[in-house]
């Protein structure tokens, strides 16, 4: 009798430990995925990105500065949920909240300033209807501020889920593909930061 | 207040439409009143609708895509009878505007109403019983992605009733699908319903490569996987790196449309080309999303029926995997005028014909496991000899149309018209249908009246043969595809050929309709007891039909390829587990199904201009998936006494049925195969 309830409780943990695996492992498929969907958009920007029309080019409306304390809110954000991950691993909820809680502000901050940025172009004139190259740009930038938008909105969610129902195994694996998700956002930044913006100031 | 939508987009005045609109609706509202009169809404809702299970989702997946069939086939006759009298003078019966808009509702209904579910379909509902597993990895993402698919259906239908469907063809080629040259809401339409599906099928591809990868039964490695469900696992790669690029592409044209973008228009340095471009790096692998798995379908049949182990299994895994590779480098191939050069319109042209070579490998495996097999002729057997011959055709007339110098001569002529319906045809629809023929005991627990199926056969390959053959022939001609109208009286004769096998594959739809009605009216002579009815060899047969809805009480250890040949060999069939042990297993959840109906407010707010509606909508489907997220009760263990008793009524059966018939399935099948060697 004693064995069978050993046998049952082993089988159980075994289920949800193979589901756990199952969701970050589908969840790295939906990342793959999502890095097709960018390199879609990165191949349309560098097809159009010179298509100026007559408008303006990067050169001549990037503003580096703006966007370096951008990349530096987003940067440090992954280092901020690489704490809340340690502390997952740990299991020091209060802490996984506090460490979500700057992830959220740093990644708020970003959007936020690439909304600043974006009505500044739009006030000076520089809109998405301008010319294939702002077009192009315009959805490329936004497409990634929308995933990070999403990320935000999940984060919530996530220190709403710790908090009621602290660190359950599901929450971890939760946890795990958001911090895939989001460290993913990060490299996919390096890449707009490097060819759209550093690379459109160099040879604009 | 409802945007663009006014009463006047409903066409009260065209005939045609408002005859196939009310056509819809009485059957809808038979349908409505037959559920209600027998009271079976709750039955449908909590055992269907509802359900998490592979095998419901698949059969739902392939109820959907028959009346699309019908939908889609009403275009294809509509056409041909335009054609067989548009001649000179004679204008046809159709208006230019409406023939625009029912040749590109033939085609994405076909292709991704269709093909698609047909394929999908059969994926839900064998792969996991041939890999051995419970279910999907995420049961509850399937249910969605089929809702999502549903509300693609839902839209593209709609759009007869109110307002337009796109004119542009099945590609929505900008500019003309710009707002500047295609000002209604048909393009509107075409772009929701086809990025609304087209997420379901991407998270429907996540979710089986994670099940194929992850859920194989202990002792499954992936040179010991069936066919099948190889095939499968490459078609779900291809929609992992292909859909991606469609949403893009989509996406793009939404925002040249909705914001005034310029990806795509004449103006302001767009670029037409970047979209044929990246609609390509989706469309073609995706006509190998729908072919790789029927060739799965094919493999097994010809080597059920065959009596034998496929011929060169391994062979066939490179090959499938060569073509799964391969189909992400020949885009270019569908524009070669596109003027991009003698060198890189030579590289297209030789990768297109070194695809041949992987897709000539599998027809002779195919041959050779015919080759000294004791072949019985059923369906799904006849569908899979009428699948070599067509699909060579096709696939030799595609050789040729890889030459770019031949497709300057055809490019948008009827041959090409003639060479893709001669592979879509010939490979996935008749491989469709002999996976329906195969897997449908499986699914239902009885047969399917084979007179009927081979009647069906016999009226869709000679109706093929009349339909399109002399499309070829009018493409050497000269005729261009979407023509309405035309001056050419050489033409004609070959157009009324064309639609009198219109009518006869028409005869074979309406046969296959027949031979449901026979066979679920015979369904007690037709039971399939031992869930083994044609002496299979791969794992969805060990189990009882229609399977359990665990699949599997005991989840069987793998040792060789054809497992299940193996086990009926060794005489551990049917088997019984010493003991049982409860299951984990996913609740049914309604969630779905209300994640689609926000997704229908949603593309049709965002088809409309109804701004307050799609931020309703869009607000619908994020509260369904945070509602989801705090749902706790989302699994649940059978217990071991449900199992027992369920698997004990089987063994039963399966044990009397033995001893009636003296010998069981398994001895005929052993004696055949040692007669074979």
């Amino acid at each position: 009798m004693s064995t069978d309830v050993l046998d049952n409780a082993h089988a159980h943990e075994h289920a949800h430990h193979d589901a756990s695996s199952t969701r970050v492992f589908g969840f790295w498929i939906y990342i793959m995925s999502d890095c097709i969907l960018f390199a879609a958009l990165f191949a349309t920007y560098a097809v159009l990105g010179h298509n100026y029309a007559g408008g303006p080019t990067g050169k001549e409306i990037f503003e580096l500065d703006g966007v370096l304390i951008e990349t530096f809110c987003l940067l440090f954000s992954s280092i901020t949920y690489g704490f809340a991950m340690v502390a997952m691993n740990k299991g020091q909820r209060q802490l996984v909240i506090l460490w979500l809680a700057i992830t959220f502000i740093l990644g708020a901050s970003f959007v936020g300033l690439e909304l600043k940025e974006f009505s500044h172009l739009i006030a000076e004139g520089h809109s998405w209807q301008q010319s294939a190259f702002l077009s192009s740009f315009f959805a490329l930038v936004s497409t990634h501020g929308l995933h990070v938008s999403c990320g935000l909105i999940w984060m919530v969610f996530m220190m709403l889920h710790v908090y009621r129902h602290g660190l359950t195994e599901l929450n971890q694996a939760r946890l795990m593909c958001l911090s895939l998700f989001w460290h993913f956002l990060d490299i996919i930044w390096i890449f707009v930061f490097t060819f759209v913006y550093l690379l459109g100031v160099l040879n604009g | 207040m409802l945007g663009k939508l006014t009463l006047a987009d409903i066409p009260y005045d065209n005939p045609i439409v408002m005859g196939a609109v009310g056509f819809m609706v009485l059957t809808g509202l038979i349908i409505f009143a037959l559920i209600t009169y027998y009271g079976k809404w709750t039955y449908l809702w909590k055992n269907w609708l509802t359900s998490v299970d592979h095998k419901k989702i698949g059969v739902m997946y392939f109820v959907v895509a028959l009346v699309m069939l019908l939908r889609g086939f009403s275009d294809a006759i509509l056409m041909r009878s335009q054609q067989a009298v548009a001649l000179g003078a004679d204008q046809g019966y159709l208006p230019p505007e409406h023939y625009d808009q029912i040749f590109t509702a033939h085609g994405v209904i076909m292709i991704f109403f269709v093909a698609m579910p047909f394929v999908i379909g059969l994926i839900n509902i064998v792969v996991p019983l041939q890999i051995g597993a419970r279910d999907v990895a995420f049961p509850y993402l399937n249910s969605v992605s089929f809702w999502l698919f549903v509300v693609g259906v839902i839209l593209v239908n709609l759009s007869l009733a109110i307002g337009d469907f796109a004119k542009t063809g099945w590609l929505a080629y900008p500019p003309l699908s710009e707002m500047q040259y295609s000002p209604d809401v048909g393009v509107d339409y075409y772009i929701w319903s086809l990025q609304i599906s087209g997420i379901g099928t991407l998270l429907t591809g996540i979710n089986f490569f994670a099940t194929i990868i992850k859920m194989r039964a202990p002792g499954m490695t992936l040179m010991k996987m069936p066919i099948f469900s190889w095939t499968a696992l490459c078609t779900n790669v291809l929609i992992i790196g292909a859909f991606p690029v469609l949403t893009v592409t989509l996406a793009l044209l939404t925002l040249d449309r909705y914001l005034g973008m310029h990806f795509f228009t004449n103006a302001l340095g767009g670029d037409m080309m970047m979209y044929i471009n990246l609609i390509w790096i989706w469309g073609h692998p995706e006509v190998y999303i729908l072919v790789l798995p029927v060739f799965g379908v094919f493999s097994e049949v010809v080597a059920t029926y065959s009596k034998k182990p496929l011929f060169g299994y391994t062979s066939m895994v490179y090959a499938t995997i060569a073509i799964t590779v391969l189909s992400f480098v020949v885009w270019l191939h569908h524009f070669f005028t596109m003027g991009s050069g003698a060198n890189v319109n030579a590289f297209f042209g030789i990768m297109t014909m070194i695809i041949a070579i992987p897709t000539g490998v599998k027809i002779f495996n195919w041959l050779f496991t015919m080759y000294g097999g004791r072949v019985e002729f059923s369906t799904p057997l006849l569908w899979t000899l009428g699948f070599m011959i067509t699909f060579s055709i096709g696939g030799m007339t595609g050789v040729l149309l890889a030459v770019p110098g031949a497709d300057f001569v055809l490019h948008n002529s009827l041959f090409l018209i003639a060479h893709f319906h001669n592979v879509i045809i010939g490979g996935v629809v008749f491989g469709s249908m002999a996976g329906y023929a195969y897997w449908f005991p499986k699914a239902f627990g009885f047969t399917l009246n084979e007179r009927w199926g081979k009647y069906s056969f016999w009226c869709w390959l000679v109706g093929f043969y009349l339909a399109f053959m002399p499309l070829y022939y009018l493409g050497f001609l000269g005729m261009t595809r979407r023509l309405d109208h035309y001056d050419n009286p050489a033409f004609q004769p070959w157009l009324i050929l064309a639609a009198f096998g219109a009518l006869i594959i028409l005869m074979g739809i309406i046969f296959t309709i027949v031979q449901l009605v026979v066979s679920i009216r015979d369904r007690h002579e037709n039971q399939d007891v031992t869930g083994d009815p044609w002496g299979g060899r791969t794992l969805e047969w060990s189990t009882s039909s229609p399977p359990p809805f665990y699949n599997f009480a005991e989840i069987p250890v793998i040792s060789e390829l054809d497992t299940f040949h193996a086990m009926k060999e060794k005489g551990d069939y049917p088997h019984e587990p010493k003991q049982y042990k409860e299951i984990h297993m996913p609740r049914n959840t309604g969630v779905g199904v209300f994640v689609g109906l926000f997704s229908f407010i949603f593309g049709f707010a965002m088809t409309w201009y109804i701004w307050w509606m799609a931020i309703a909508g869009a607000l619908g489907i994020l509260g369904c998936m945070i509602w989801r997220s705090f749902d706790k009760d989302v699994d649940y263990y059978v217990p071991v006494e449900e199992i027992e008793r369920i698997e004990g009524e089987w063994l039963e059966k399966v044990h009397n049925y033995q001893e009636k018939n003296g010998k069981t399935s398994t001895d005929s099948t052993t004696t055949q195969t040692a007669y074979v060697n």
